[in-house]
């Protein structure tokens, strides 16, 4: 197992380095560079052309990846020039936001799909099971942003049951109990309003692999040994429909970055998705080249995650 | 006959297809002694697995009519619970596919070990390692204690039949049901295997069933054979009679289609074993496959007579019977599958 969880981080460098390529080519591909926005329009051409050739603007498109990736690795993202100060520091709040909502959404969605997919794929074609197939057509059907304001709108407006936008309370004091509650109650909304439509998937796809398994051979050996119902399913048919599931991981994980970019918006949350959606209004390049890298590497490490719990629990991915 | 073990009378198991519920085992009596192999043969639909299924009451959607008398006890109306208690541990089944007959994420020793966690739950941790690396053994599975931590798909074939069968036999069942169990085996893995269940039979004194397609196997292993067609018992008798005097056109079919030495043709019996909803409820349901035999030897609701001691037959056109004289071309009768 370990040599398969080895031999797959190697393979994610590879992926990172391309990622970071393609992000930098595209980056260059925008008009405009690193000067555009910073000079003022009245100094001599030819100035500011030196100053180019001084910054190595005018080298060879490989020789300003390195220079870019060794600063990143270096933990120098550049500087957003809308807040004038380096975007390392300017992500690294947010990038704290995200991750604990998309850790809240991970936990809700989870806790929505496992017992909602396993009544409706034990007891499917019942009426049980029609109502929850039901409720995932409609978190199909439903657009997150609409459906997010209206969550906000119910339980943020009209019942006030929670805050409706930031991410802390002003004036709490960080390191206090206080602050750690108001954290987490800002976190509940926005992280359920994602979950109740983006756990749909993972609800009919937990149905479909129980429907599917508990029709395979080894389910019957099991009830000839004498097992029982129960144990039936939680031994035999719950494992192996949960295999899928853990594969679905990644792609989760994806989805979780365009819903937090929805949501963040919404609930105006202090995170990643906000911070994308202004610098990208705002051309402040830098900070969306920073904010796609990271998200990018997101998306990398959920597969690699993902692929690392099948390694656990399948012994078939071993690799000897 | 010795002490019977199981008794089946007139049991009927239906499916739903659609509306309607076809039995697929119509109106079957058969008894198992205790230490005794009862061969059961029939193509492929005529209702073998389905019997073995009602008996370990492994269906899970099916009309289950008549009664299973299971040492005097009647277990279809058995309490599920009360049936766990003697699955697996006074009756168990061997399973024809091997490679889809194990959970793929569980170790070979936690899968044999389920039924004894199940049936003798006294049993310390080392006790029950120590049995299942015996079964292993008994099973003829070499290096059993590294096998016992292997996974399913780290084994092959024979292997895994062989480790179906450790789950079968863990708790010394007095009645073993082995549905066509060499069928996905090579032939001479399939020696091996038979010669353990015939080993298995005469150490524990058990009651066989055995469920298989090949006449073969059954003249090797079985004391007396029923032959089953479209649901039904067409013939029973032990088994020398059975190959040296069989009655039923359908047990003659079925003997004559084995290829013997020097044969350049293969016999082949006409048509197939139509699919459930279109079985013939009425009359002989073999006529439409020996259409040159007259229609009026056949019974109007054929019974099973009693020729010989011990020798039934269904139905009077067995006294009328022979092989047309040049085989036609197999053709399918109006009933196909699906």
């Amino acid at each position: 197992m370990w040599k398969f969880i080895v031999r797959r981080l190697i393979i994610t460098f590879p992926q990172l380095i391309v990622l970071s390529i393609i992000i930098f080519l595209m980056a260059q591909a925008m008009p405009g560079d690193a000067l555009t926005g910073l000079v003022d329009p009245n100094i001599d051409r030819a100035a500011i052309e030196e100053q180019r050739e001084k910054l190595g603007l005018n080298d060879p498109w490989h020789i300003k990846y390195v220079d870019w990736i060794s600063g990143i690795f270096q933990g120098d993202l550049g500087q957003s020039f809308r807040y004038k100060m380096e975007v390392t520091e300017l992500v690294e709040q947010r990038m704290i936001n995200t991750f604990w909502l998309s850790v809240a959404t991970l936990i809700f969605t989870y806790i929505i799909a496992v017992p909602l997919g396993i009544i409706s794929g034990r007891y499917n074609d019942t009426l049980l099971d029609s109502s929850i197939t039901g409720y995932t057509y409609i978190g199909f059907a439903t657009p997150l942003f609409i459906f997010a304001l209206v969550m906000l709108w119910i339980f943020g407006y009209q019942l006030q049951w929670f805050p409706t936008g930031g991410s802390v309370a002003p004036g709490t004091e960080p390191g206090t109990i206080d602050y750690v509650m108001s954290k987490i109650n800002h976190l509940l909304l926005p992280a359920l309003s994602i979950a109740l439509i983006q756990t749909v998937s993972t609800v009919q796809y937990l149905r479909s692999e129980i429907v599917d398994t508990k029709q395979r051979d080894f389910v019957i050996t099991a009830r000839a040994k004498g097992a029982s119902e129960s144990r039936v399913y939680n031994r035999h048919i719950l494992r192996n429909s949960l295999l899928p599931i853990a594969a679905f991981f990644g792609y989760e994980i994806t989805m979780l970055i365009t819903g937090t970019i929805f949501v963040e918006q919404i609930f105006s949350f202090p995170g990643m998705g906000q911070l994308f959606i202004e610098s990208v209004l705002q051309r402040d390049f830098s900070v969306v080249n920073a904010v796609v890298l990271l998200f990018g590497a997101a998306a990398i490490l959920g597969a690699l995650i993902s692929d690392i719990i099948l390694s656990v629990v399948d012994p078939r991915i071993r690799i000897k | 006959m010795g002490d019977k073990l199981l008794e089946i009378k007139n049991l009927i198991t239906s499916f739903r297809i659609g509306d309607h519920y076809y039995a697929a085992v119509d109106n079957v009596s058969l008894t198992v002694n205790k230490n005794e192999v009862l061969g059961i043969v029939g193509e492929s639909g005529s209702g073998k697995s389905a019997l073995a299924f009602s008996v370990m009451g492994l269906h899970t959607k099916a009309k289950i009519e008549g009664s299973i008398l299971f040492n005097g006890k009647d277990i279809v109306s058995l309490p599920k619970s009360e049936l766990n208690g003697l699955r697996g541990d006074d009756m168990s089944m061997i399973f024809q596919d091997p490679l889809t007959a194990l959970n793929p994420l569980m170790e070979i020793g936690a899968q044999i070990s389920e039924t004894l966690i199940l049936h003798r739950p006294q049993m310390s941790l080392k006790e029950r390692k120590d049995h299942v690396i015996e079964l292993l053994n008994m099973v003829g599975i070499p290096r059993p204690e590294y096998v016992y931590e292997q996974f399913p798909h780290e084994l092959s074939g024979g292997m895994r039949q062989r480790v179906i069968i450790a789950i079968a036999i863990a708790n010394r069942p007095e009645l073993l049901i082995a549905d066509e169990p060499t069928t996905a085996l090579d032939v001479t893995i399939q020696a091996q295997i038979l010669d353990l269940v015939r080993k298995l039979k005469s150490e524990m004194g058990s009651g066989v069933i055995l469920i298989t397609h090949d006449l073969g196997v059954v003249a090797e292993m079985a004391d007396r054979v029923a032959v089953m067609y479209a649901g039904q018992v067409v013939e029973i008798a032990d088994v020398q009679t059975l190959f040296n005097n069989p009655k039923h056109p359908y047990t003659r079919s079925l003997l004559n289609s084995v290829p013997a030495e020097g044969q350049d043709k293969l016999h082949v019996i006409q048509g197939i074993v139509p699919a459930l909803q279109n079985l013939p409820r009425e009359g002989c349901r073999f006529a439409e496959r020996i259409p040159w035999i007259e229609s009026n030897t056949h019974e109007k609701d054929p019974v099973l007579h009693e020729i010989s001691p011990g020798h039934f037959v269904r139905c009077t056109c067995y006294k009328h019977f022979y092989f047309p004289e040049e085989p036609k071309e197999a053709k399918v009768y109006g009933n196909t599958r699906g």
